[in-house]
Formats: C-alpha cells, sequence, structure tokens
C-alpha cells in the first residue's frame, strides 16, 4: 500500500476557537479539503482574504480517483502557485486510440495547435493534486498567510442567518461552534452540507456498473489514451487504459448493471479480467479497486444565501470526459474574485448570482456532453447500439465519421454565453476569444500571456491606445500593452485579432473576456466594467 | 443553406430502389440492420447541414408537424 494514503497531512489539532466563550466567526469557511475545497481557500487566501477549511479527514483521497487535469485545470493551477508542480509531476498526453472489437479504427491529436504554456492534459493521481495543494497552503502560511487546515473537524449542523452562517463542529476533543460570514461547500458529491441544508439534487442515474483499478507494473504502453469498444477481452462492453506517474496505469472496465459488487471486487475476479486485457506476459501489481455507477445531476442553485457550493457538491457527471475535478475547479475560479469584491463591498452581493448563472451553465454543459459520451458508450437500446456499432465500423475507414465516435469529450473551458456580465461583442474578431471565453494562452517572447492577466482586471490592448489604469468605482483595472510585432508565432494574431487589426479587451480576474472592441472607447470600457461587476 | 427537398430528385428513382434491394439481398437481419446504419450516416454526413438533418428526421418519422 502507498504510504501517502495513511500520513496524516493535516492532523487534528486543537483551534482556540475552541476555547473561546463565544463563537468565532471567520471571513469564509470552506468544507472539503478536496481538490476543489484546496483551490478556493488557496484562491481567497492569494487575495487576502482570511480563510479556514475543514475536513472530517486528515489525509489525502484514498486511490487515484480524478486522473486527468486539463490545461484549464493547469492555467488555473498556475495562478494558485501550483501548476509547476503538477505538471513536472504528471504524465504528458495529447494522443489517443480507439479500438472496437479486436482492432484499432483510429487515432487522434487532442492539441495541433502550439503556443500555450501547459499541455492539453496531464495525468496524475488525485492525492499527489492534492498532496500539492496542501503544500501550497504550507507555503502560504510560512509567509503568515491567515489560512488554516482543521482536520477531522466534521461539521454537524448549519444554521443559515442574514449576514453570517454558523456551524456545529465535531472533533476529537468534543464539538465546538464557529461561524462564517461566507460558506463554500466543497464536500463531494454526497455533500452533507446539501442534506443539512434539505437541498433536493435531482437528475438521471445511468444504470451501468464500472470497475476502477489502478494496477503498478513496467510496461510499454505509450502515455496515450486508450479507449475499447466492445474488445474480445470484455465483450459487449467498454476499457479504457491510462497512465499515470510512478508506474500506475488506470484500468477502467464497464461491468454492466445487473452484477454483484462485492464479488467483482475481489482480488480472485479482478486479476483474470486484467490478465485477460494486458495479456499473460505482462506483471502487475492491484493498487486501488473500486466499482462506480454515477449519476448526472446538478443542484437547482449553487447559492443558498450565505452558502455557495462547488464542485461535486453542486453537480455530478459520469467520469467520461474528464469533467468532474476540472470543472470544479472552474467554480471555485469564477467564484472566489466575486467573493472578494462582495466582502470588500466593491461589487453588490447580487454579483454572487452570476456565480450560480455561470456555473449552472457550465455545469448544464458538462452534463449534456457527458451524458451524450454515455449514451454512445453504453446504448440503451438495440437500434442505438446498430448505430453506435455503424459509426465505429465507418471510422476505421472513413473520417468523416471519427468526430460522431464518443469515448468522452475532453473538458474544455466553458464559454459563458449569455452571462449578464458579458458587454456585446464590438470586434469581427475569433470566435474563441469572444465575452465568455476564457482567455487562450500565447506564447510572448520567452514568456506567455496568461501569467500577465492573473487575479486582476485587465485591459488587453493589441496595436490600440488605452490609458495605463483606468477605475471605475473602486475596481481598479491595468493595462497590458501588446503588439503583433512581436508575436512572432502569430498566435496572438490568430487567438485574439483574426481579422481586426486592433482590438482592447477587457479581462475579468478569473481571465474570461468581459468585453471586446477594436479600440478604447472610454464610455462604453466604463459600462463594460461596471456589469463585470454585476453593477448595470 | 436549402431546404429539405420532399419533392421528387432522384435521377432514376427506380434504379436507386434496385440498388439499395441488392445491397441487401441476401443478408441476415442484422448485417441488414447495420447496412442501413451506415448508409444513413454516410448520407446525414453528405449532407451536413444541421437544419436540414432535423427536417430530415422529422420527415422520416412522419410526423404531422
Amino acid at each position: 500500500m502507498n504510504k501517502i494514503f495513511e500520513t496524516p497531512l493535516y492532523g487534528y489539532e486543537r483551534s482556540p476557537d475552541q476555547d473561546s466563550p463565544t463563537p468565532v466567526r471567520h471571513k469564509v469557511i470552506v468544507i472539503g479539503a478536496g481538490p476543489v475545497g484546496l483551490a478556493a481557500a488557496i484562491d481567497l487566501t492569494q487575495q487576502g482574504v482570511e480563510v479556514v477549511v475543514l475536513d472530517e479527514n486528515d489525509k489525502v483521497s484514498f486511490g487515484s480517483r480524478a486522473i486527468c487535469f486539463s490545461q484549464r485545470t493547469l492555467e488555473i493551477a498556475d495562478r494558485l502557485g501550483c501548476g509547476r508542480h503538477l505538471v513536472d509531476k504528471g504524465v504528458l498526453w495529447d494522443r489517443g486510440k480507439v479500438f472496437f472489437d479486436d482492432r484499432q479504427v483510429y487515432d487522434f491529436n487532442l492539441q495541433p495547435d502550439e503556443g500555450y504554456a501547459n499541455p492539453a492534459f496531464i495525468n496524475l493521481q488525485q492525492y499527489h493534486f492534492e498532496n500539492y495543494f496542501v503544500e501550497r497552503v504550507r507555503e502560504l502560511q510560512a509567509e503568515g498567510a491567515p489560512i488554516e487546515i482543521r482536520g477531522r473537524n466534521r461539521v454537524e449542523a448549519i444554521g443559515t442567518h442574514e449576514d453570517h452562517v454558523r456551524l456545529e463542529v465535531e472533533t476529537p476533543e468534543g464539538p465546538y461552534t464557529i461561524e462564517a460570514e461566507w460558506l463554500i461547500a466543497c464536500d463531494g458529491a454526497t455533500s452533507p452540507t446539501r442534506r443539512m441544508l434539505g437541498i433536493d439534487f435531482e437528475g438521471r442515474v445511468f444504470e451501468d456498473n464500472f470497475l476502477i483499478a489502478d494496477v503498478i507494473m513496467d510496461a510499454d504502453f505509450p502515455s496515450e489514451r486508450w479507449f475499447w469498444f466492445d474488445p474480445p477481452f470484455n465483450r459487449g462492453q467498454s476499457a479504457l487504459l491510462h497512465k499515470q506517474p510512478d508506474n500506475v496505469w488506470r484500468i477502467d472496465l464497464q461491468l454492466g448493471w445487473d452484477i454483484d459488487k462485492e464479488r467483482e471486487k475481489r482480488p480472485e475476479n479482478v486479476i483474470p479480467r486484467l490478465t485477460a486485457m494486458l495479456g499473460d506476459d505482462v506483471d502487475f501489481q492491484l493498487e486501488w479497486v473500486s466499482i462506480y455507477t454515477f449519476q448526472c445531476r446538478r443542484m437547482e442553485s449553487f447559492r443558498k444565501g450565505r452558502v455557495l457550493f462547488a464542485g461535486d457538491s453542486a453537480h455530478q457527471v459520469s467520469p467520461f470526459g474528464a469533467r468532474g475535478a476540472n470543472s470544479g475547479l472552474q467554480d471555485t475560479d469564477n467564484l472566489c474574485w466575486k467573493l472578494k469584491l462582495v466582502l470588500d463591498g466593491k461589487a453588490p452581493e447580487s454579483l454572487l448570482d452570476s456565480y450560480n448563472a455561470e456555473r449552472v451553465y457550465g455545469a448544464d454543459e458538462n452534463i449534456q456532453k457527458s451524458s451524450r459520451s454515455t449514451d454512445f458508450i453504453t446504448p440503451k437500446s438495440e437500434m442505438s447500439r446498430v448505430l453506435r456499432d455503424a459509426v465505429l465500423d465507418l471510422s476505421e475507414k472513413y473520417e468523416f465519421a471519427r468526430p460522431l465516435v464518443n469515448s468522452g469529450r475532453l473538458s474544455q473551458p466553458c464559454t459563458y454565453d449569455g452571462s449578464s456580465l458579458n458587454s456585446a461583442d464590438a470586434l469581427n474578431g475569433p470566435a474563441c476569444t469572444r465575452p465568455g471565453s476564457a482567455c487562450p494562452d500565447a506564447p510572448l517572447g520567452d514568456e506567455f500571456l496568461l501569467p500577465k492577466l492573473a487575479g486582476k482586471f485587465t485591459l488587453l490592448t493589441i496595436d490600440a491606445d488605452a490609458p495605463d489604469t483606468l477605475e471605475e468605482d473602486g475596481i481598479e483595472v491595468t493595462r497590458l500593452a501588446l503588439s503583433v510585432k512581436d508575436d512572432l508565432t502569430l498566435a496572438l494574431k490568430r487567438r485574439y485579432l483574426g481579422d481586426a487589426t486592433s482590438a482592447v479587451y477587457l479581462i475579468r480576474p478569473d481571465q474570461h473576456v468581459a468585453a471586446r472592441r477594436d479600440s478604447f472607447e472610454e464610455n462604453s470600457f466604463r459600462h463594460a466594467i461596471r456589469r463585470a461587476c454585476g453593477k448595470e | 443553406m436549402s431546404d429539405l427537398i420532399l419533392t421528387p430528385n432522384f435521377d432514376n428513382a427506380d434504379d436507386f430502389y434496385a440498388t439499395l434491394l441488392a445491397a441487401h439481398e441476401g443478408l441476415e437481419k442484422a448485417d441488414s440492420d447495420a447496412l442501413n446504419a451506415r448508409l444513413v450516416l454516410v448520407l446525414a454526413n453528405h449532407i451536413g447541414d444541421g437544419t436540414v438533418l432535423s427536417d430530415a428526421i422529422r420527415a422520416a418519422a412522419l410526423s404531422n408537424d
């Protein structure tokens, strides 16, 4: 067994709050020290907001769980000061192969376009991810930042009030009460917070079981995503093989609905399945085995007064497409700058409703895409299987059918089309940077664009004039002046200008485009700033 | 972009029909179903236009709206 599962990372320590005669009130409490909760806490801390993270456990997650982290997640992690560690440790991949029956039908490359600081995807066990994020918390603490993780602090009851929440917390040394101005619930798919507040979580249940096995082996399979439809070693079902760091491989085998889960999890039943897949001559050890079913669902609203839900607590998808943890990080990326402005009194509380609107939109997109993948992978009727197999047969011979093959549409950043924070598009520019889009990266000499857009409002000008700073009702905007003359790879031009010769972009602290036009026009940009902060 | 054509448009309707039947000649039901499915996909890609395809699916469903 891997030691990392057993070592307490944030062991229980008595807090002065437990001895306070009256409940201590914190700015923000985050429930859950998984990837999403840690991201929220680090993000807020970096903005100077005091945060306490409560977790009922004191260790990293057991088993690899989320393993596939997208470029957007790495970009967010860069801003949180952890991106480099993830990329250095992770397995980089951008190629995949699709097999049907006993043969390969085609292969694909996820990122044919170059000019991004981060790879399209990395594979990394969730426990490594959490470990690096906890290290980042320790680093911030060493710098004196007000961030705390309290292990073995289980929230037992939540009282919601007009301007705060009150939590009853159970610890190894008994209960205590604390309060927070804002609560962020990142406590996972079975969210106790959601249950305690009596909020429904409706959605579609997919009647299927999947066996996940992490195996340790020295194998010469390449770092690619291999997906099988109806392979000889798992007839009528699907299979996935994906490499993780430390010679750990993720194997995912569809088992069907009518199975005995406890029986299927036993090593004597798992090992023959894996041998049939990997071949008799491959030596492997089982690190972790789990059987999962899934649902595609979301809460009706991700905000309930002073309680904000992020990650799996708010929405759940099938694992096909890596849309779980990746969408959770987009949640906190969207939420934290808004919460900071509200805490500072620089934006109305209603700005947080745009968190709900934008991330519900993102969740619906993820649910739709992952439901469609699931319908392709596990056809629900005889004719849907006939059509699915027709697509696969055609894809081997004809390129046209390949876009129909759906073994998971891999997570892309959500574009908040129609968000109330966007201003109307006033540039004849590329679609990938229309208002609502997450800014695509671009090389700037030896550096990259995105780190220059992090954590503040930016006025990005490309061959256009504008003031170096602009302040509108307490919101400061700093200019970043660029020119296509320095754009040797033309990535900036391709991604931000298109047919236009100049452009001015208003970019939010989460690197999403709020407004754009071909030149700086003060009045319209002042409106755009107000709009992006929920003031119009 | 053009509308779905629901008036006669074949070069030669009888020839097309005979070719279609001939392709299914001697096939088991499952293989015939698979052939039809592949044919639908080939034709759908050739058409490409999403509106025309949706209209075609509605027309094939013989729905009245």
